[in-house]
């Protein structure tokens, strides 16, 4: 069986479900937990996994969120992204008057994602080898990145703008800028994205032999201004995260070998009947999870649809309270274990000699103090 | 968070239930506080969608924004919000007391208490200082007229989150964080700060563990999220029906008031879980003993209010937008000074805060074992009275001679020298220290003043209550590595531009 076959199997007879930024971004937070790794590469869909098996994710989307983004999507992009280009023009410092508008957005619908990624392809080595055209936008473009061995293909959502024969990412976000400053978790969460694009733009061109370097880790945020529509643009450096995702997507395991350990008969089919109902049995598919290593940790809960299956798991661990929590407990996996070091009901094993000095110490402290009020 | 904290997150979970991590509280819980639960639009830039807010828990007061998107419904929003607010502070600009100042040459007079604005989580904090920005440069007058309040409630509520970056500080306080400084959970921190959970940890309610409450809390549909930000099934599944209703009502001009009322209803079962969980989070706060210097720090609150009121009486102009490179560097150092002086506080007041330095070998609790109270150094010119005492101790003691303690239970947080630090097997350590203050001039010390043997006392190297004040350049002369002096006035007054400012 070959590794194509065998992602099928735990698949099950469905699609896969595609990636995007967002989730490649998540992926390379916690490039430790294998059963994510698994799920991920096999584009299993973890949202209706996790509805299944009664730990349902719990994010949803507001539709006024959605309305919002889209609408403000729509007013940078309209008469042909024409408020994007006054952007860029005073943002790049640019003496061009009008760009090329190219929507790589699949016509029908129907096309495959190797077909769109061709497309794409052809489109930006294009522009690549003839940097004196005009300038040019590309809408939509599908891009793909090697994760794990296997590649995954991102879900395009952005605009690669081409000048010169410099490439540019830009993400419009529908976060404000007030006074210069934004929400931080949100510009994190929309740097690490884009880093993901300009290492999958890098990856695309570099493969066709031009200089990876030609796509700018200098990415074009749009936002609207304040608390008015008005977009604003702004560069932001993604040196740091384009090192961060390329460190950590090299460390992780490769899923041929993660597939190697694992029971050739794995699968997370959730055996869909006729009308769209799933048959197989919650217990058979927890089964099939625990046969998967997981490593969470409570950052799952914002990022992965499985976490409150995983978190439920990790009852008891001293990883499901923080990383933070377990290092200053020492290390020691349990709760109950720590403890019963801390109270000296047990005795530390031999790496675990320093830890229980200081849990020691703890407890008699905290045992010394609590006794006053108590 | 420390290995005490931790700890303790590791009892709560065997316990199923919240550990204290003080034996005090370290802060100010007013006798009438605003507890103030806003919700946004999902999507928006701090666009209001609701708020309950009132000093009754009996008695709320319900505003909704029926159109969160239609700007005069959002400056509507703000004068309703004003007209609760606004009241609430000038009822604390009444009874003042003198203050000597000086060195008692001199008195001021400040407030002699202050308004305290409370809110579920940082995001309530967040939406304060926007909506304050939002609101403090508008006009009255001019294109798009606002009522007279608006602009100075945005000045109050810019005044409250400056407050609120201020450690110590109890003006306006984010409720899951004012809980999690005196309480661990069984869950990690980010759990914690869904207020419903935490508060289900700390007083579960009868026949439930904490676990099985924080459980129940999480879902969203029996437990709203305590905001700004709404639930996103409650978004598409009840919110956008009953915003279209009311919008097709207005549009048909008919049936407008009942679709508003049915709107109110709609948000009140989102606010009232969180209103009820902010008042019994008070009554437990309440509850706890306080600190020792709690009340020398909200009378820096009360300070703080005092002359803000002044500056409003005088005409100043609102906050800037952004501080200039001088009143920035000010205010930052303003903030270190706080943090060091409420990290020692805290410390001081607080056995179980100086655990943690204790056990990090910053401090340590003895007892004396020897002392030689007469003991006069004759080696100076001067002949100076200089005992000595030896405290045994249990803990871990990392100090070396030559360095200042400082000992939290003496008077005037007596001062003294350890001269030579010596363990024996027994696992304890003996340490010797030379007192250098707090007895007085002459060479017989005073009755109390040197430590006895016997007495139990806990010395640190926190010592510093005084961080010196800083010299900063006039505004006039900002050194051009700063930008040089910022035009006058330049980043204060409101513009033209500030009161028009687009809404979208």
């Amino acid at each position: 069986m070959n590794l194509a076959e065998r992602l099928a199997t735990i698949r099950g007879g469905v699609a896969p479900t595609r990636h995007n930024a967002r989730t490649i971004a998540a992926l390379t937070s916690n490039p430790g937990c294998a059963r994510r790794a698994v799920l991920d590469c096999a584009g299993v869909d973890k949202q209706r996994l996790a509805a299944h098996i009664d730990h349902p994710a719990r994010f949803g989307q507001s539709q006024f969120a959605i309305t919002r983004g889209n609408a403000f999507e729509a007013q940078v992009k309209a008469n042909g992204c024409a408020e994007l280009l006054r952007l860029l023009r005073e943002l790049l410092d640019l003496d061009i008057e009008e760009v090329a508008y190219d929507d790589l957005e699949s016509v029908a619908g129907r096309e495959g994602n190797d077909l769109r990624y061709a497309r794409a392809r052809t489109l930006l080595t294009h522009a690549a080898a003839q940097p004196d055209q005009a300038g040019t936008l590309f809408d939509h473009p599908l891009l793909r990145l090697d994760v794990a061995g296997q590649q995954a293909y991102l879900e395009p959502d952005l605009i690669a703008f081409q000048h010169a024969g410099r490439f540019h990412v830009v993400e419009i976000k529908s976060f404000a800028v007030i006074d210069g400053r934004a929400d931080p978790g949100k510009v994190a969460a929309a740097a690490i994205q884009s880093a993901v694009y300009v290492l999958a733009m890098r990856t695309l061109l570099e493969e066709a032999g031009h200089d990876p370097e030609i796509v700018s880790h200098d990415v074009v945020l749009v936002c609207p201004r304040d608390f008015s529509n008005q977009p604003m643009a702004v560069l932001v450096d993604v040196r740091k995260q384009l090192a961060v995702l390329r460190r950590q997507l090299s460390r992780m395991t490769r899923i041929d070998a993660l597939l190697a350990d694992l029971p050739a008969t794995l699968s997370f089919d959730l055996a869909v009947d006729d009308t769209g109902v799933p048959t197989r049995s919650p217990q058979s598919l927890i089964d099939a999870l625990n046969e998967v290593e997981a490593r969470y940790s409570p950052e799952c809960l914002a990022a992965c649809e499985l976490a409150y299956f995983c978190r439920h798991e990790a009852h008891g661990c001293t990883a499901a309270l923080g990383k933070s929590v377990r290092e200053e407990l020492g290390g020691i996996e349990r709760v109950e274990t720590a403890l019963a070091i801390a109270r000296e009901q047990r005795a530390p094993a031999e790496d675990q000699q320093e830890a229980a000095e200081l849990l020691r110490a703890a407890a008699r402290l905290r045992a010394e103090l609590l006794s006053g009020v108590a | 968070m420390s290995t005490l904290t931790s700890l303790a997150r590791a009892e709560a979970v065997v316990a199923e239930r919240a550990q204290r991590i003080t034996l005090v509280r370290h802060l100010h819980v007013a006798d009438r506080p605003l507890v103030f639960v806003p919700l946004t639009l999902a999507g928006e830039a701090n666009a209001p969608l609701a708020a309950m807010v009132g000093d009754d828990p009996d008695n709320p007061t319900l505003l909704i924004v029926p159109q969160p998107r239609n700007r005069d419904q959002r400056f509507a929003f703000a004068a309703s919000l004003a007209e609760v607010v606004l009241p609430y502070v000038d009822s604390f600009r009444g009874d003042v007391e003198a203050v000597a100042v000086n060195r008692g040459k001199d008195i001021r007079v400040r407030y002699a208490d202050a308004p305290q604005l409370l809110v579920p989580n940082p995001g309530g904090v967040a939406f304060t200082r926007l909506f304050g920005r939002s609101t403090r440069f508008r006009r009255t007058d001019g294109d798009y007229p606002v009522h007279p309040s608006v602009p100075l409630l945005g000045r109050w509520l810019t005044w409250f989150a400056d407050r609120a970056e201020h450690p110590g500080s109890s003006a306006l306080l984010a409720m899951t964080e004012a809980l999690t400084g005196h309480w661990a959970t069984g869950q990690s921190p980010l759990e914690d700060a869904q207020l419903a959970a935490l508060m289900a940890w700390i007083d579960p309610p009868d026949g439930m563990t904490g676990t099985q409450a924080a459980a129940a809390a999480e879902d969203p549909v029996t437990c709203p999220p305590a905001g700004p930000t709404t639930d996103p099934g409650f978004d598409n599944e009840i919110l956008a029906p009953a915003i279209e209703a009311y919008e097709r009502a207005v549009a048909a001009d008919s049936l407008v008031e009942r679709r508003r009322a049915e709107l109110e209803d709609v948000l009140r079962t989102q606010l009232e879980p969180t209103w009820r969980l902010m008042w019994r989070a008070v009554a437990l706060l309440h509850d706890l003993p306080a600190g020792s210097r709690v009340a020398g720090r909200w009378a820096e609150d009360r300070d703080a209010f005092t002359n803000h009121c002044s500056h409003l009486d005088d005409g100043g102009v609102p906050q800037p937008r952004r501080d200039a490179a001088v009143a920035a560097a000010q205010r930052l150092h303003r903030l270190e000074r706080a943090q060091a002086s409420y990290d020692v506080q805290r410390a001081y007041d607080d056995p179980m805060v100086m655990a943690d330095h204790r056990l990090t070998g910053e401090a340590f609790v003895g007892e004396v074992t020897a002392a030689d109270p007469t003991r006069i150094d004759d080696s100076g010119k001067r002949r100076v009275l200089r005992p000595r005492i030896t405290v045994t101790t249990a803990d871990v003691v990392l100090v070396t001679p030559g360095t200042t303690l400082a000992s939290p239970h003496r008077p005037t947080n007596q001062k003294a020298t350890v001269v030579s630090v010596a363990r024996n097997d027994a696992g304890t350590a003996e340490v010797v220290l030379e007192l250098t203050g707090g007895m007085g001039s002459s060479l017989t010390p005073p009755a109390g003043s040197v430590p006895e043997v016997g007495e139990r006392l806990c010395w640190t190297t926190l010592t510093g209550f005084f961080f010196p004040a800083g010299a900063f350049p006039s505004r006039e002369e900002t050194p051009w590595t700063h930008g040089g002096p910022p035009a006058p006035y330049d980043d204060d007054t409101p513009t033209a531009e500030d009161a028009q400012e687009e809404w979208s």
